[in-house]
Order: structure tokens, then C-alpha cells, then sequence
């Protein structure tokens, strides 16, 4: 981690600096990423201090903005990449992750959307 | 898609009465009921749906506002108004800002695709700051379809 540094890395406030990871992830719940898991993704991408950003084909959203996730429009099937960059990186991709793997503990009957 | 896709423009509220979460929700779905677009006989099930969508976690989505929805089977296609509360109501938002800006929707459950294509239009014209500000400051319906018209057409621009 910033090998090519020359002097010692400032604490910038915001934590970052740290690595970036990511990895592809796929919307599974029949409804897609509609607002409530937006705001569950929203709400666990605000407990770390790594920027976190999803990535479609066709833009970047700060995935700790429900409104910015909103705007991917993600439906069933979707591929998405998850990026997190900052000191708790790893820690960070796999909670978010994990939302998706776990379909946002939804079920396809649900009638809530 | 965007928004003349979906809101009812006789629907339009621009001085919401109520002052809590279930009275600018069923005020606003008896605005869709007057506006012919939800049988009356619906519209409690209507309200009703709409709650218990909100008891697993509050619509407002921050910025002063909330999209509160519902599936429900008696529409056939997406159906929605908007409305605006001068005072602004407390909506257990994310954030926990009072709500001023409402965007309801029912769409038909086998849609999801249109819902989703719906609140993807709400959220990218929200995040333009002199858009959500000129509607909270709409005087009357016109003004908010104006809005709408203005950001189907070419987004807001000040």
C-alpha cells in the first residue's frame, strides 16, 4: 500500500488511501434493487470508512447514496461490480456482498417492493 | 421512463392537508381515486398496502422526500401523483428530515421492471438541487407539472 510514496502518508480524515477491491456481484431477488434493498445497501456501505461504488454498463453510483443507487435501475439479473477503496476495503466488499448473496433477506412472494 | 408515464396529472397536490404519514398517503390516493385512476372500492386495500409497505421501513429517501408504493392487482399499469406539504410531515425518513415531496406509485405486481424504471427517473431528477427546490416551492398543481414536463423534456435547468 502506498509503495511509491515518498513521505509518510498523511491520516487524511476521510480514511482513505487505502487499497481498492472489487468484485462482480449479481442482483438475485425477483424484484431487483428497488428501494428497500437500496436502503439496506445504503445503510451497510455508510459503516465503513472505504468509498464503495457500483458499477453498471452504463454509470457509477455512490453506493452509500439510496439515491444514487436508486438511479442503476437494477433489475433481476443484473451484473454489477462493487468497489470499495479505503482501509477497510476487504471488510467492506464482503459485508456488501453478502447483502446481495442473501437477496436482501427477501422472498419472491414478497408484496412489498 | 419518465414521469408523464406515470403520474396522474389530476392528481396533483400542491397543498397537502394532512400532517401525518397515513393522512398525506390516503390523501394522495384519494386524488388518484377522483382522477379515475384507482376504483374507489381499491382504495382502502390501496392505503392499506401502502403502510404495510412503510412498516418495513420508512419510503422517505432523504432530501425531503419519500416514494411511498404498493403492488396492487387492480392496476394495470403503473399509476402515481405527486404532492407537496408546505410544513413539511414527519416520515420516519432515512435521514430524519420532515417529508415536503411525495411521489406515490401502485404499480401491477408483474411489473416490476416498470416500478424500478420509475424511481430510477424520481432519484437521478432529485438529485438536482433547483429541481427538488422549485417543486417544494410549487403554489399549485400546474406549477408541479410543469416541473415534470420541464425535466421529461430536457431536466431542469437554473
Amino acid at each position: 500500500m502506498a509503495a511509491d510514496s515518498r513521505e509518510s502518508v498523511h491520516d487524511l480524515p476521510d480514511g482513505l488511501g487505502g487499497t481498492t477491491v472489487s468484485r462482480e456481484v449479481v442482483v438475485v431477488n425477483a424484484q431487483g434493487l428497488h428501494a428497500r434493498p437500496a436502503d439496506l445497501l445504503a445503510r451497510e456501505a455508510r459503516k465503513w470508512q472505504s468509498r464503495i461504488e457500483l458499477v453498471s454498463d452504463a454509470q457509477r453510483a455512490d453506493g452509500k447514496s439510496i439515491l444514487e443507487v436508486l438511479t442503476l435501475a437494477a433489475e433481476a439479473g443484473t451484473r454489477l461490480i462493487v468497489e470499495a477503496t479505503g482501509p477497510d476495503a476487504r471488510e467492506a466488499l464482503e459485508a456488501i456482498g453478502s447483502l446481495f448473496e442473501r437477496r436482501f433477506n427477501e422472498h419472491d412472494d414478497d408484496q412489498d417492493s | 421512463m419518465k414521469f408523464s408515464d406515470f403520474v396522474a396529472t389530476d392528481a396533483i397536490r400542491s397543498h397537502v392537508k394532512a400532517d401525518t404519514k397515513e393522512g398525506v398517503i390516503r390523501e394522495m390516493a384519494q386524488a388518484l381515486v377522483d382522477a379515475g385512476r384507482i376504483a374507489p372500492g381499491d382504495f382502502e386495500g390501496i392505503v392499506k398496502a401502502i403502510m404495510k409497505r412503510e412498516d418495513l421501513g420508512s419510503t422517505g429517501i432523504g432530501r425531503g422526500v419519500a416514494v411511498p408504493h404498493t403492488k396492487h392487482a387492480s392496476v394495470n399499469r403503473l399509476v402515481g401523483t405527486v404532492a407537496v406539504s408546505q410544513k413539511g410531515i414527519d416520515f420516519q425518513s432515512l435521514d430524519g428530515d420532515p417529508v415536503q415531496l411525495f411521489f406515490l406509485l401502485v404499480s401491477p405486481p408483474d411489473r416490476p421492471g416498470d416500478h424500478l424504471r420509475a424511481l430510477e427517473n424520481i432519484s437521478r431528477q432529485l438529485r438536482d438541487d433547483s429541481f427538488c427546490r422549485l417543486l417544494k416551492a410549487a403554489k399549485e398543481p400546474i406549477d408541479i407539472q410543469t416541473l415534470l414536463e420541464e425535466a421529461d423534456s430536457h431536466g431542469v435547468v437554473s
